[in-house]
This record gives C-alpha cells, structure tokens and sequence, in this order.
C-alpha cells in the first residue's frame, strides 16, 4: 500500500529581532521556500534559556530549524543546509567570511542586544570588536571590488554575504554608525537588491 | 549629564520598568532626567535612591514608578487592570537615543502607519487620516483624541485580515501614553496599548510598552513579538529625526490636520512649561 506522504515545511524557532533568526529568514526568502514560524519569547521573557526550550536547542540559543525530521542549530548550520538541500549555487567556494559571520561579528550581536535591550555586558569593549570586526570586512570588500567582485566570497551572492549582512545593516542598533564603511555601504545596498530581499525591524526595505 | 533643573518635568511620575526587572536582594543603577537612581528590592518592599535620598514609590499595574518631586497629582487610574479577563502582557523596556517627547509624540502619530509599518499598521494605497477630535480634560489633566479612524492590514498579532480600526488616545502625563483600539477577536471592546517612557536623559529614553488585550489565540510570545517588531520600525525613524529634541518654537515643524493631536500635546507641554527634552527655543524673552 502506497503510503501518502504530507510534505511538512520547515520550522523556524524565530525572534523577530534577532540578527541570527533573520539570517535565515533572508535566505528562506531568497530561495522562495515557505517555512511555518514558531514565536519564541527571547526578550523579556529569555524563553530560549529555559528548561522546555533546552529540549529542543541544549544551547539554549536561537534559530533552530526543524526540516526533514532534523533539528539543526546555529544560523551558519542553517544556512549550509538550506543552500545544500535548494540550491547549491548559495554555497561558498570556501568557509573564511562564513565562520567571520558566526565568530567575530558575535560581538557586534552582543553589542546590540546590550545597547538595544540592556542585556547585560561591556558595551565599550564589544563596540570595539565590533568597529574591528566591520573594518576586516571593509578591507576584504574594499580590495575585492578593486579585483573586480561584487560579493565576498566570488562572483555572486552566496550565504556568506547572507550570513554578513544582518550585522552590517544593524551596526546602528548597537550604536555604530557605518559613515566610515563606504565599501560596506556600497555592498548591503547590493545585498537589499537581490530578488525576494526582505528586511526586518531595523532594517527598512526602503533605502 | 545631571539632574534636571526642570521643575515641571520633575514634578511627574516615572516608570522604571517592569516589577520583574528587579529580582530580591538586588540592587540596579539607572538614571531618570539625568540623575543617578539606586533601585534595591528586598522581601519587605522595594527602594528606590535618587541622587542620594529615598523616593517616592508606586508599584501599580506591575511596573515600578518614582517622581524626583511633587506630583500635582497620584498615578494616573488605568481601570482596564481590574478586567479579569485581559492579559498583561509586558512587551520589554527597548533603549532609544531619542527624547522622550519624541517618542510619545510618534505613538499619536497616525500618518506614520502606511510608511514605516507598511502592510501591517497601514497600506501605501490608503494613506488618509480621518478627522479625529482632540480634548484636553482639565478635571484629569489628560490629553484625549477620539474617533480615530485607521485601514490596518494587520491590525495586531491575532488579525487575519484588514480591518478599520477604531482608536482613542490618552495621554496621562507628558511621558506615559495609552492608547485604545479595536481588537480583531472582540469588536465592542477595547485593547489597552500603554507606552510608558523612562527618560535616562534629555536624549536617551527607555520605552516600556505594556499591553491589557483581549486575545484568546495568540501567544505571549506572538503579541511580543508583533508589538517588538512594530516599535523597532519607530525606533530607526526616532533615532534620526532633527531635530534631536522637540522643538516647541512656533514655526520649526510645521503641523497638518493629522496632526491635531500632536498640536494639542506640545500646546499642553508649553502650558505646563516643561522644557527637558525640549529644544531651547530663541523667541521667548
């Protein structure tokens, strides 16, 4: 007996504001694949952190993406795994400015979440990795548009400038302007070009 | 930045957060109008230390509040809070680099609604305020705005579909708003949205948005989440608004007809000759 098989979306633990959560709700929309969200109180309500959540993410950390009977964690992961599963051309030739998005922009995601809803932390000390953070990558974009790059990994778009560019475009949640970044300027305005762009709180669709 | 000599703004109540930001047996720094504040909860009750003496204290509607000075008046009344079938939901205290004039000033804005809450407060295609009425009630010292009238794609986190919503405003003090508006589940009823505003300093406020709803089919964390979303697309159009500090001088921003009840609150803020957060103005003797 044939079994029918419901096909099941994917499943976004998702915070609205959060950077990591919009990384993949910018790819979902990129690749045009519909997904069902589950409202996860982060703040105030630090729902992550508690014991139900723990069951589905040990980490206590968000987004989580259930897919395929699969739980996967860590936005980096994610997006690995939706451009693997809808479309290759997303995967970068190498690994360098995706782990740069989930390592050394973490400071700048701290700083926001300090400066924007008084979580706890050393702002001056995470402002200052963040502006180090966003210089590394001006430099990278800088020296790849002289080669003749539009994109930071090769000659398009690939999750590694999706993985980026929530935390450019919201340096100024956390209190840094990107006056001083003209390079990173010239490359969200490509980013919010590609087709199926969507923004989020902080990030207006207009610009 | 010191304590604000501005007596007006001084002799006001001041929330500084939700009871719950304050665990037993802590004590946490803020500032309030520029002045430094020591706030420790014990098991017996809660302090609140302002640059160096104990402060009034009130504890209504869950959240903390304090004056500097003397109020004219007690906290204001929020009857809805003896409703026992709302919800309480605590949206989290959101941090602005703007005054907190300004972002009361935004939250009775409706013209705002089809361009910086595209699709959900509001649609390009019907960017009309209707005329509403604006009254100050002199008994309550309140500003209210009545038969407001909006299109809303996505009027709140339970709307499935547009709607007209109908709004009223109330402004109780020149930092604590509310406002009142149909929701999607109970149409003969009214939605309680509080903004209330801790001023750190002239150009740096902590908003609270609170809200008293009737919703049986979202969750705490969709409502969050929906009001999150909309406040956070406020807070960039805040942020870089010039200039900084709201201009009461006749002739620096000029109003509309939408705008009667901004012009009915800056009118009431000049009456009651607050100036902190306000910009200096040059035509006066």
């Amino acid at each position: 007996m044939a079994r029918s098989r419901v096909p099941t979306l994917p499943k976004l633990y998702d915070y609205v504001l959060s950077d990591a959560c919009y990384k993949v709700r910018l790819l979902l929309s990129l690749l045009g694949v519909p997904y069902t969200s589950v409202a996860v109180d982060f703040f105030p309500g630090r729902e992550p952190e508690g014991e139900a959540f723990r069951r589905i993410n040990p980490e206590g950390d968000l987004p989580v993406l259930e897919d395929d009977g699969v739980v996967l964690r860590d936005a980096q992961a994610i997006l690995v795994h939706l451009a693997r599963k809808h479309d290759a051309n997303w995967l970068p030739p190498g690994n360098r400015w995706l782990d740069f998005a989930g390592a050394d922009m973490a400071a700048l995601s701290q700083a926001r979440l300090v400066s924007l809803l008084g979580l706890p932390g050393d702002l001056a000390t995470l402002r200052k990795a963040g502006r180090r953070a966003l210089r590394d990558l001006e430099d990278h974009i800088g020296d790849r548009q002289i080669a003749g790059f539009d994109w930071v990994e090769t000659d398009r778009a690939t999750i590694a400038d999706i993985g980026l560019f929530p935390h450019v475009a919201l340096s100024h949640d956390a209190g840094i302007g990107l006056e001083d970044y003209p390079a990173l300027n010239l490359w969200q305005r490509r980013v919010r070009k590609l087709p199926r762009f969507v923004g989020m709180p902080g990030i207006p669709d207009y610009f | 930045m010191t304590l604000t000599p501005d007596q007006a703004a001084l002799d006001q109540w001041y929330v500084l957060g939700a009871l719950r930001d304050f665990p037993s047996g802590k004590t946490r720094s803020t500032r309030l109008l520029g002045g430094d504040i020591a706030v420790t909860r014990r098991d017996d009750g809660i302090e609140v230390v302002g640059e160096g003496r104990a402060l009034p204290v009130r504890t209504n509607y869950d959240h903390l509040w304090t004056t500097f000075g003397t109020p004219a008046r007690d906290l204001f009344s929020l009857p809805e809070a003896a409703e026992p079938d709302r919800r309480w939901i605590h949206c989290g205290g959101v941090h602005v680099r703007a005054s907190g004039l300004r972002l009361i000033e935004n939250f009775l804005d409706l013209a705002h609604f089809p361009y910086v809450h595209t699709d959900i407060l509001g649609s390009e295609e019907k960017p009309e305020v209707a005329k509403y009425e604006v009254e100050q009630r002199r008994d309550v010292d309140e500003l209210w705005a009545t038969k407001c009238e909006f299109f809303q794609p996505k009027a709140a986190a339970a709307s499935d579909e547009g709607q007209i919503s109908q709004y009223m405003y109330r402004v109780v003090s020149p930092f604590n708003v509310m406002l009142y508006k149909t929701p999607p589940t109970a149409p003969n009823r009214w939605d309680v949205i509080a903004l209330f505003v801790h001023p750190l300093d002239e150009i740096e406020s902590v908003a609270h948005p609170f809200m008293l709803v009737i919703d049986d089919t979202s969750s705490d964390a969709e409502i969050i989440q929906f009001q999150q979303m909309i406040f956070l697309q406020d807070k960039i159009v805040l942020e870089n608004q010039r200039p900084l500090l709201l201009p009461l001088q006749p002739g620096r921003e000029t109003p509309t007809r939408a705008d009667l009840s901004s012009v009915l609150y800056r009118r009431w803020l000049k009456e009651k000759a607050l100036t902190f957060g306000t910009e200096p103005r040059t035509d006066l003797a």
